[in-house]
């Protein structure tokens, strides 16, 4: 008996090291995105065509090239010299790098180091996200019994989601206790959150140091069976390889888009296609998420009792079949219609001139009818017009005339509303439904570690699943807003085009998903 | 179920390269050097088919593994593989 509570407060210690920097890293890799504007504002200002180009760098290749890339090069490792030192090494390259991010001057100060310096630093994070998850992920199953790998997995499966909702809740603590001019300005309160982040990693290296490698890695290390060469045997060998492929078509690609719609573009959407005022937005995510993280570990559980495979595919058809119908919800509820506006208030004029063109905007405070509260935005324009006439004077001579007459203002574009606050019962029906979508988050993803540690031997297990997992996140599901975006502008007018992305990515995976894979669960993962 | 895995092999293995010419007409019709949206980047039309060009090089060797019949039987456990 006392050996058993031993091993279970053993298994706990392992979780607990394993998530708690797990959460951090994606905390850390989080708030860049979060804080993206002021960044910019900070480290790429506008108009210098070389900063724009490091911004993006920094915002897609971080992403998209170096988080693969960093599976490629932290799993190696992890399977050369164990999953203890690679995940503590990740951890640190990630927490001082944000670190560094938040200690980097703004571009006024330092010019053009300051994007340069703020882009290696990004780089550096994507890559340390790279080799993070699949250590962690490894190191608690190899840690776990048989019969219980997805309930344990399933905590370091909440990780990716509750570092989300410790950004969006740090970073909406700073921002409510100063003032915007405060939080923005060189020094200011945005750079709070990575500062916070040293603390945060230097616990939890703490923790991870006091932690013996994994039992089924120092076996295999002690019996000299590590592989030489990890790259090669996952990649070149056919009967490996071909598994590593249908991993990533048959379920982390769509889990991918899932979770990305889920977690991000469900956030985007209510900001900007809905018009959704910040503090309700992030508020109605915060409540989303704190109610259906828990899901994650009962569907890990789950998992082991009825398989891994069908809970997947279940999420994704789910995805597919309520996406429209949700992100409707979401417009319909926030649509302002002009003739149930019951107060309308003149707020605020602007005007802007450039290159002789005047730019008006004009800000209007309403209420209609159904409780919303909102602002219209309305942009006018007025070019000086020009009248030209000839005129004949008393000696009958035609005298070319110019005449400027008054700008008078036409519509530039057309009105937008925004800061729409929702009165109580849609606020609540909207965090139902982004529940929903996390709820769907936690159906592909909850089970996911355990499916992608059971596909794959010891000896090369950390590089073979890290590099699917990091592609068809990274990849699939970073690119929603881009092919949202692309589809957006291909299909105009129509604020639902974007989903067709990851409804069509989804799709794809749960055909291969379900014709391909099986639900049997590989009780033995110490080969 | 296994002639259905192999016929939709086919179907993979076309739709590798066809995503790609999706990918390049998209990347032609978008890139504006003038345009200030991201999609009218050249930048990120380059990290986007380099990264996806492999990608869907895998999807094609999917596609093969699948009407080659490698998939008809899936490893009992991840021993088989080694």
């Amino acid at each position: 008996m006392k050996k058993n509570d031993d091993s279970a407060t053993g298994i706990w210690k392992v979780i607990s090291a394993s998530s708690v920097g797990t959460m951090i890293e994606w905390y850390d890799f989080y708030i860049f995105g979060m804080l993206a504007k002021t960044i910019s504002t900070q480290f790429f200002p506008e108009g210098n065509s070389t900063a724009a180009l490091l911004s993006t760098l920094a915002i897609f290749a971080a992403g998209f090239i170096v988080r693969p890339f960093g599976a490629l090069v932290f799993g190696r490792l992890g399977d050369l010299i164990g999953r203890k030192y690679t995940f503590l090494l990740t951890l640190v390259l990630m927490g001082g790098a944000t670190f560094l991010i938040g200690l980097v001057p703004g571009y006024k100060t330092i010019g053009i180091a300051a994007p340069i310096l703020v882009l290696l630093l990004r780089l550096l994070q994507g890559l340390a996200l790279g080799g993070e998850y699949g250590g962690a992920a490894t190191y608690v199953a190899e840690h776990a019994p048989a019969n219980k790998r997805g309930y344990y997995t399933s905590w370091i499966q909440t990780t990716a989601t509750l570092g989300l909702f410790v950004a969006l809740g740090v970073i909406m603590l700073v921002k409510l206790n100063m003032s915007d001019a405060a939080f923005n300005a060189e020094w200011g309160g945005w750079r709070y959150p990575f500062w916070i982040s040293v603390v945060l990693v230097g616990l939890s290296v703490y923790i991870r140091m006091n932690m013996s490698e994994s039992p089924i890695f120092s076996k295999l290390k002690s019996s000299g069976k590590v592989s030489k060469n990890p790259l090669k045997e996952s990649f070149s060998k056919k009967a490996n390889f071909k598994m590593v492929l249908l991993a990533l078509f048959g379920a982390v690609m769509g889990q991918g888009v899932i979770w990305y719609t889920g977690q991000f573009y469900a956030q985007s959407f209510l900001e900007t296609k809905a018009g959704l005022e910040f503090e309700q937005s992030r508020t109605i995510m915060l409540w989303g998420i704190a109610f259906a993280t828990p899901f994650f570990v009962f569907w890990g559980w789950l998992s082991d009792k009825i398989g891994r495979k069908w809970i997947m595919m279940f999420g994704m058809l789910l995805g597919i079949l309520t996406y429209r119908p949700i992100f409707s919800e979401f417009l319909k509820d926030t649509r302002i219609a002009t003739e149930a506006v019951i107060n309308f208030q003149h707020a605020d004029t602007t005007y802007h001139t450039t290159d002789n063109i005047t730019y008006q905007t004009i800000v209007s405070k309403g209420t209609n009818s159904d409780g919303l509260t909102f602002n219209k935005i309305e942009k006018n324009i007025a070019r000086p017009d020009t009248v030209y006439f000839d005129e004949i004077n008393a000696d009958n001579e035609v005298i070319n005339k110019i005449y400027t007459i008054d700008q008078k203002y036409h519509q530039h574009e057309a009105p937008v509303y925004k800061d729409v606050v929702v009165s109580k019962p849609v606020y609540w029906k909207f965090v139902s439904l982004v529940f929903m979508l996390i709820l769907y988050v936690t159906m592909v993803y909850g089970p996911i570690a355990a499916f992608l540690v059971e596909m794959f031997p010891t000896k090369i297990r950390y590089t073979s699943m890290s590099l699917p997992y990091h592609i068809g996140n990274g990849v699939f599901g970073g690119l929603v807003p881009f092919i949202g975006l692309l589809l957006t502008t291909t299909f105009p007018g129509n604020d639902l085009v974007g989903l067709w992305y990851p409804i069509g990515v989804a799709t794809l995976c749960l055909i291969i998903g379900t014709i391909y894979l099986t639900n049997k669960i590989d009780n033995k993962v110490d080969d | 179920m296994d002639s259905l895995k192999k016929t939709l092999g086919w179907l993979w293995l076309i739709a590798g390269p066809a995503f790609i010419i999706f990918l390049i007409k998209g990347a032609i019709d978008n890139i504006d050097l003038n345009g200030k949206k991201e999609i009218n980047d050249p930048v990120i039309w380059i990290i986007i088919l380099l990264i996806f060009l492999p990608i869907a090089m895998g999807f094609v060797v999917f596609g093969w593994y699948a009407i080659k019949g490698e998939y008809n039987r899936l490893p009992a456990s991840s021993e088989e593989i080694e």
